[in-house]
């Protein structure tokens, strides 16, 4: 199960630019680490994630290991309608994770 | 190579020499009293002051969330503590007397499990019972630590200090030669703090993880090459109370963000 935290303002002025935030739990193991009998820790890690903005792709990211764990992603979208921010972070084996928000432009 | 700085470092507390600065008294007065954060390099401290970016929120959500989820066996703990529990952690751990032990949060979380939800009891460290804790921890942040150790819970506390003074490990130190004596001085990478328990449930960024302060505790007794108490141990739990007593006054934080 994820935990997410999405930091979206509820309202804003058409062609307003908006900071967006996103946090997720997640351990972004790397690969590289060993435990103390010495075996790898396996690789356990997001490699994408994509932000959406009244369904068009505004943001997106792919990510390697090295991020570290709960990841926290702060952008910018320029306000153009009302319309719902989709956030989805998928991880190397396929499974995803989404939340969204919704920004009334006005 | 760090090991050896580590070593000498180390060497240099345990052989007192005292230097210019050396504090004498054995206890900590009252003006003196600082919060952990405040060695913390700038950036450390604004991702605790950050509501959103701190991580350990969202420990605390999950534990928000869980608080009201109720078990198979019995009611959520909201139905009980509709109004939930301000102010609460700032006074623990506590001396219950249905169980006639001194219990931390976390021992109070699994004593409601099993008294009032007749659920099993959470493990240690276990993401539900951090969760709990953090957001229980949480509903006290800017509360002055306030414990109580009187009467039942005297002979605990008395427990608790003798622990803190006492040598151990290969390194023969004892939390009170590095936290009364020697906090503000470098040790490696660290800068020594008191060594309070006000922020704890906290968020370290070594653990890349929220860890209860019996982890924390842990990690000082390995520090030094002892052998460390298992989690929940009650001669830990004591060591959090005389731990808190210390600290009376001191403005509960969790979750902080440690190094
Ligand atoms: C060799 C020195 C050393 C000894 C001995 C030691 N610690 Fe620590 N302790 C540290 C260092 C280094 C840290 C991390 C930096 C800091 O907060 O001081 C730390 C952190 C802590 C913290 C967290 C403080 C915070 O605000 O995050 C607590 C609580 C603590 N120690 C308690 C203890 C207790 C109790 C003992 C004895 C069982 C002990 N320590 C023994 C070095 C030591
Ligand atoms: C059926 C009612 C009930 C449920 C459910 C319940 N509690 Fe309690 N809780 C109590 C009562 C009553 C007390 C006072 C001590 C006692 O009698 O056990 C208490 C005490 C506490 C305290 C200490 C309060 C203080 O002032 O010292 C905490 C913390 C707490 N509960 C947390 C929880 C959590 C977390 C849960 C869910 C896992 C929970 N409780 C579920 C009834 C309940």
């Amino acid at each position: 199960m994820a935990s997410i935290r999405l930091a979206v303002p509820e309202t804003a002025r058409v062609d307003e630019i908006v900071e967006v935030k996103a946090l997720i739990r997640h351990p972004m193991e790397s690969g590289h680490r060993r435990g103390s009998r010495g075996e790898v820790i396996p690789r356990d890690i997001i490699t994408r994630f994509e932000c959406r903005y009244a369904g068009a792709l505004v943001f997106a990211g792919d990510f390697h290991p090295g991020i570290a764990a709960n990841p926290l992603i702060t952008f910018h979208v320029r306000a153009t309608r009302s319309g719902d921010l989709e956030f989805t972070w998928t991880d190397q084996h396929g499974e995803s994770w989404s939340e969204s928000a919704t920004l009334t432009v006005t | 190579m760090n090991r050896i700085v580590g070593c000498v470092s180390l060497a240099t507390i345990a052989a007192c020499s005292a230097p210019p600065q050396e504090r004498a008294h054995d206890r900590l007065s009252p003006d003196e009293i600082v919060s952990g954060s405040v060695f913390l390099t700038a950036e450390t401290r604004a991702l605790q002051a950050d509501d959103f970016a701190n991580p350990g929120f969202l420990w605390v959500d999950r534990g928000e969330a869980l608080f009201s989820e109720a078990p198979q066996t019995g009611p959520a703990c909201v139905s009980c503590h509709a109004d939930g529990l301000a102010g609460v952690a700032a006074t623990y751990p506590a001396y219950d007397s249905d169980t006639d032990t001194v219990l931390n949060i976390e021992g109070r979380i699994n004593q409601c499990r099993a008294k009032h939800q007749g659920a099993s009891s959470l493990d240690y460290e276990s993401d539900e019972l951090l969760s709990l804790t953090a957001y229980i921890a949480n509903q006290s942040r800017g509360a002055p630590v306030s414990v109580d150790t009187s009467g039942s819970a005297r002979a605990v506390y008395e427990e608790g200090a003798r622990y803190f003074r006492t040598r151990r490990g290969q390194f023969n130190l004892s939390c009170q030669q590095c936290h009364t004596e020697n906090w503000g001085k470098r040790l490696r990478g660290d800068t020594l703090s008191q060594g309070h328990g006000n922020g704890f449930p906290a968020y370290r960024l070594e653990w890349q993880s929220m860890g209860s302060l019996h982890r924390r505790l842990r990690d000082c007794d390995m520090g030094v090459r002892a052998e460390p108490l298992p989690y929940g141990d009650p001669l830990y739990i004591a060591v959090e109370l005389y731990l808190a007593a210390r600290a009376d006054g001191l403005e509960v934080e969790s979750p902080a963000v440690r190094r």
